[in-house]
């Protein structure tokens, strides 16, 4: 399961991205329309808060198979809800924490503010992050259920 | 068998009392039966048989699980017998709602510490005098000379390298097999519907491989912080001697750390999980 013979292009990593609805989602939007390119690699999942992240959605996207982790939600004191990003921090922070103290490595869970305006920092940042992804390589050291691996 | 004579007689003449006054309709304590290494719980509905409670240095159970438990609950009022550490789970129990202070009689003792050898928390108590309860039984405990060893563990496994906190975590959760034990026996653990029972979606992996066991435990730890008041009943249960309370600790210390916070301490108390402030930790945030 470790090693594919996938000979048709090189490895590339599998990053899922949790959004927010009003900041981040409209920012990648943004950067969309404003024709800003980045890596494929990531997959936008659409919330309405980035504080209605649960860390299982985390754990759960790692054991399927993501390479790498990210929540993005609107910058403080810009929340839609008001709070909800303050309690997506409080909350994301002690898990990752945890993560450190299991020995997950954290650096496959990252989190950032992206406002509706900052196309062109969400662009910035996913090659940044894909990159990273990239170097690290699979993450075969967590116990995935690999689930439509073999597909073509 | 060390029974401390005092605080046994004057605890069952204090269960004796809530019974027949009609505060309580079942006073939950610790029972003369039981195994060698601890007092087993015992529920006493009349004030005859208050001779069956028992208070010494074996009585290790926290009491305060059974609050929440429907067929105890369904007895009536309750009376509960607890240590100082037994008592911030009562408050957690309290400041959640869960339960309602005039409902039940909290019946403190005061100790000097149980288990033998001691357990390590007892080392590391302040609450050796339980506070805010309805009645205290008990000679006042002088604490013991105990060491600073509550966070040896989790200090222990921080010195490691990531790589063998892994291969340590991996080889102790996939011990696990799944019981629910930890989750049992757990007083804030209280969930009607509890995650690892949801199926759609299937959050926790229900076989006991790795995949499901790191989901589960790393959801317990979660769902615990800010919450666990490190009674370390847990890891006193656990068939496979998973040491779920060096996570708890990690997590109760992080809470005290940042957000200056120890679960329990009192009943209205706001949990961090709860709350929020502008100029929290904000680390690694791109």
């Amino acid at each position: 399961m470790e090693q594919k013979k996938d000979n048709s292009s090189e490895w590339q990593p599998r990053i899922v991205a949790f959004l927010c609805n009003w900041c981040s989602y409209a920012g990648a939007d943004l950067a969309g329309v404003s024709r800003f390119s980045y890596p494929a690699n990531v997959r936008i999942v659409r919330l309405p808060c980035s504080g209605r992240v649960d860390p299982m959605f985390v754990l759960k996207s790692f054991e399927r198979g993501a390479d790498m982790v990210l929540v993005s939600g609107c910058h403080p004191g810009d929340c839609h809800y008001t709070s909800g990003n303050y309690h997506a921090r409080r909350k994301l922070q002690a898990f990752r924490e945890m993560m450190t103290f299991l020995g997950i490595d954290p650096r496959r869970f990252k989190m950032s503010w992206v406002s509706a305006a900052e196309g062109a920092k969400w662009s910035a940042l996913i090659g940044k992050i894909t990159e990273e992804a990239r170097a690290l390589g699979p993450f075969n050291s967590f116990p995935r259920a690999v689930i439509g691996e073999e597909k073509q | 068998m060390t029974v401390v004579a005092s605080a046994t007689e004057s605890l069952r003449d204090a269960a004796a009392r809530a019974i027949t006054e009609g505060k309580a309709a079942v006073v939950i304590g610790y029972g003369t039966e039981g195994g060698a290494s601890f007092r087993s719980p015992a529920f006493v509905r009349t004030a005859d048989s208050v001779a069956g409670l028992v208070f010494d240095d074996l009585c290790l159970p926290n009491l305060a699980v059974y609050l929440t438990k429907n067929e105890i609950r369904a007895m009536g009022k309750m009376a509960v017998v607890v240590k100082g550490c037994d008592l911030r789970a009562v408050n957690v129990l309290l400041r959640e709602n869960v339960i309602d202070r005039k409902d039940v009689v909290l019946i403190g003792v005061r100790c000097g510490g149980v288990g033998r050898p001691r357990l390590a928390k007892c080392g590391a108590c302040e609450m050796h005098d339980p506070q805010g309860c309805d009645v205290v039984v008990g000679e006042p405990v002088k604490p013991e000379a105990g060491g600073d060893g509550l966070y040896r563990a989790v200090d222990e496994i921080e010195r490691m390298s990531a790589e063998q906190r892994w291969e340590y975590w991996r080889r102790q959760l996939g011990k696990c097999i799944r019981c629910y034990a930890c989750r049992q026996v757990c007083p804030l653990c209280y969930c009607k519907r509890c995650i690892v029972e949801k199926s759609t979606p299937q959050w926790v992996e229900t076989s006991p491989h790795l995949r499901g066991n790191v989901a589960w435990n790393v959801a317990r730890a979660l769902h615990l912080t800010g919450r666990c008041v490190g009674c370390g009943e847990c890891e006193r249960v656990c068939p496979m001697n998973i040491p779920l309370g060096t996570l708890n600790l990690k997590m109760a210390r992080m809470m005290e750390e940042w957000y200056k916070f120890r679960s329990g301490t009192s009943a209205d108390e706001k949990a961090p999980f709860t709350a929020w402030a502008a100029d929290d930790r904000e680390k690694e945030i791109l």
